[in-house]
């Protein structure tokens, strides 16, 4: 098992016919993930890579049954594809799309609640590097052959550094059952603990990896829930310990999180809160790799 | 980016809150002559920075003459002023705003931020105002008042309403008070912000709110659709190099180590030097190259590291996911041969896609450049390579 995709979910690429959603589409084609559609407005009856295009996300569903998407939209429309999507029923939506307005994810958010919770999309980004399930489908932009098929989960906010772990964890043996970048921008579409939820049920997955950077609630969130619910360990590491001060104009902002946005802090609420915390990005492997073995 | 105050009040007054009458000046004859055009008989010059703690940096000057205000824009005009939200370097001062500075009877706080936590606008006010509001937040959390917008409807006029009455406003001055935080919130909103502080707010005896002073952040991902944002810019209060760092889009910071950073990914970026850090060197900046680290970004990224005196060793930590190991190591083979760059140490990390073909080029170039397989190893290396060219 996995989380999220595997083999079987069918794909739907927005933007397919773009430079970046071209390459990506094949990319992922040739990984072996099931994409059945691609939509581009005013492409509509075309074929790419060997897969139809449509105008519009509704029309793709209806006729594929796409149930994942992912976004290769410019910033300035991607809110709009989003939402899109999730009024088309597509169940999962990978937003890879980098600079989209914070006002527009607070209103893509927002539109998310008007579907009841069983029927919620789950989307992941904006600005991140997708999911992948080692051996089975990838849905974004990783290189695939740096991920090994096996039993860490793995959530990160930085692309790049999630490839790092991943090639870490290859170089010692160890396999990923599903790994997922949940994006560096300020509103993400979902945290390390919407996924983490979805870890805690998958038999495959043994022990979970999560690698945070400094601002945010978000991993103190999910350090606290991982005491309390979560039964697999957690080995955790937060990017940027010499990371400056931001450099900010007023106050207003540095009083809104109750606990402290800092790398260094956010360490101490990870151990407080039982995480084995990896001493430095180059350890994430070997940490994994104790912790697998002292469970 | 950020705006100075006169923009910011600019901004605000164009929504209806009602700000000191003021004008901006670049010279200390424009300030004396706003002195004259504002009227009044006594006037503030305030140093136009993108930092506040501007009053106790002496940034702030209350005048009672035309030659005192004549005097005080001297004083800040072509200085750097240094608060503490500035740095050491401090920033440099080539505007000042005059404004009439009318007596006030109370001073209120009235802030706009983008709650990550909850994803909406958190509004925040307190009878307070002038101070620190983190002070307020840690002395007397308790009279903070808060509330949070819904962003389908947006601010409601019975919320704005609720603050006015709990700051303890009387009638005349709530509805106005009501007109400040309604109009505060649309100029958050329709301007794309991500941060906006009233501090203070003042009441005045004969019952008018005004915005004392202010300032506004804005969200860079949106500037796309805010040209008036843009056209506010002021390029001489970002480090240049951070200015010419985004004019290329990448992401610079400058920093007080000897170690210089090329890294493609923020994340992999801040992880890099915690590596450095963690090998006892210390680095120079952040940077990140992006995702697609084309030749020419590399380029410019080598140009933008080595313009930093202070940089020994140059550690550049590429892992390929959308781009190639071979495009990049052709990108700086070709950087290294045109910035002619000697006597600085470079130690080279490649991962990911087409790492072979990639490390390959780099070994056939004949330039000495240091290859390593890890992180680790490259920062070793690079600190290694700081120590031995000391």
């Amino acid at each position: 098992m996995s989380i999220l995709i595997d083999e079987k979910t069918p794909i739907l690429v927005q933007g397919i016919t773009g430079d970046k959603g071209s390459f990506h589409t094949k990319e992922m084609i040739d990984y072996g993930s099931n994409v059945v559609a691609g939509v581009t407005p005013g492409k509509g009856g075309k074929t790419h890579h060997g897969v139809p295009v449509f105008n519009t996300v509704r029309e793709a569903v209806r006729e594929t049954g796409a149930q994942a998407s992912i976004t290769f939209v410019a910033p300035a429309f991607c809110a709009d594809a989003i939402m899109e999507a999730a009024d088309s029923g597509v169940r999962l939506i990978c937003s890879i799309t980098d600079g989209i307005p914070a006002q527009d994810m607070m209103r893509v958010k927002r539109y998310f609640l008007r579907f009841p919770k069983d029927r919620r999309p789950m989307m992941v980004g904006p600005n991140c590097a997708g999911i992948i399930s080692p051996g089975k489908a990838m849905l974004g932009i990783m290189p695939g052959h740096i991920y090994k098929q096996g039993s860490v989960g793995l959530i990160s906010r930085s692309g790049t550094l999630g490839y790092e772990a991943a090639s870490q964890l290859k170089a010692l043996g160890l396999g990923i059952s599903t790994s997922v970048g949940i994006g560096g921008d300020p509103i993400n579409g979902s945290s390390f603990l919407d996924h983490l939820v979805l870890f805690d049920k998958d038999p495959e997955t043994k022990a979970v990896l999560i690698i945070g950077e400094i601002g945010g609630p978000q991993e103190a969130e999910a350090s606290a829930w991982i005491k309390e619910n979560f039964s697999k360990p957690v080995i955790g590491f937060v990017a940027g310990l010499t990371a400056p001060k931001g450099r900010r104009m007023g106050h207003a902002g540095a009083i809104i999180s109750a606990t402290g946005d800092s790398a260094a802090e956010k360490t101490e609420i990870m151990k407080s809160y039982g995480l084995t915390v990896a001493p430095s990005p180059a350890e994430f492997g070997s940490t994994v790799a104790k912790v697998l073995q002292s469970a | 980016m950020d705006v100075h105050e006169y923009q910011a009040k600019e901004i605000l007054a164009s929504h209806g809150v009602d700000i000191p009458p003021g004008t901006v000046a670049f010279s200390p004859d424009q300030a004396v002559y706003a002195a004259t055009e504002l009227g009044g008989s006594h006037w503030v010059v305030k140093a136009q920075i993108h930092a506040g703690a501007r009053g106790k940096a002496g940034g702030v000057k209350l005048c009672r003459t035309y030659h005192e205000v004549q005097q005080a824009a001297r004083d800040l005009l072509g200085k750097r002023l240094v608060t503490g939200q500035t740095g050491p370097e401090g920033k440099p001062v080539q505007r000042v705003y005059v404004e009439v500075a009318d007596p006030f009877e109370r001073e209120l706080y009235l802030g706009y931020v983008l709650d990550r936590k909850l994803e909406r606008v958190r509004v925040i006010a307190s009878k307070h105002g002038g101070m620190e509001i983190e002070e307020i937040a840690k002395n007397t959390p308790d009279e903070l008042l808060q509330v949070i917008v819904e962003p389908a409807v947006g601010l409601q006029q019975f919320q704005a309403r609720e603050l006015a009455f709990q700051l303890g406003l009387n009638l005349k001055q709530v509805s106005r008070a009501v007109k400040t935080i309604m109009g505060a919130y649309r100029a958050f909103r329709d301007n794309d912000a991500t941060m906006l502080e009233i501090n203070p707010l003042v009441v005045t005896k004969d019952d008018k709110v005004l915005a004392l002073d202010a300032k506004m952040s804005f969200d860079d991902n949106a500037l796309f659709r805010r040209r008036n944002i843009v056209d506010m810019n002021d390029p001489s209060q970002s480090d240049p190099r951070e200015a010419q760092a985004s004019e290329h889009s990448l992401n610079y910071i400058g920093l007080d180590g000897e170690i210089g950073c090329i890294v493609n990914g923020a994340g992999l970026a801040m992880a890099t030097m915690d590596m450095i850090k963690h090998a006892g060197g210390n680095p120079a900046n952040f940077l990140d190259v992006g995702g697609g680290a084309s030749p020419e970004r590399v380029a410019t990224a080598f140009r933008l590291v080595l313009s930093d005196r202070r940089v020994k060793v140059v550690l550049v930590n590429i892992f390929a996911g959308i781009n190639r190991c071979d495009w990049v190591a052709q990108g700086v083979v070709d950087a290294v041969r045109a910035e002619k760059i000697e006597g600085v140490p470079l130690v080279v990390r490649l991962a990911g896609t087409n790492v072979e073909a990639g490390k390959k080029i780099i070994t056939e170039s004949g330039i000495p450049i240091i290859q390593a397989d890890t992180l680790a190893e490259a920062a070793e290396k690079a600190v290694a390579a700081f120590k031995g060219a000391k």
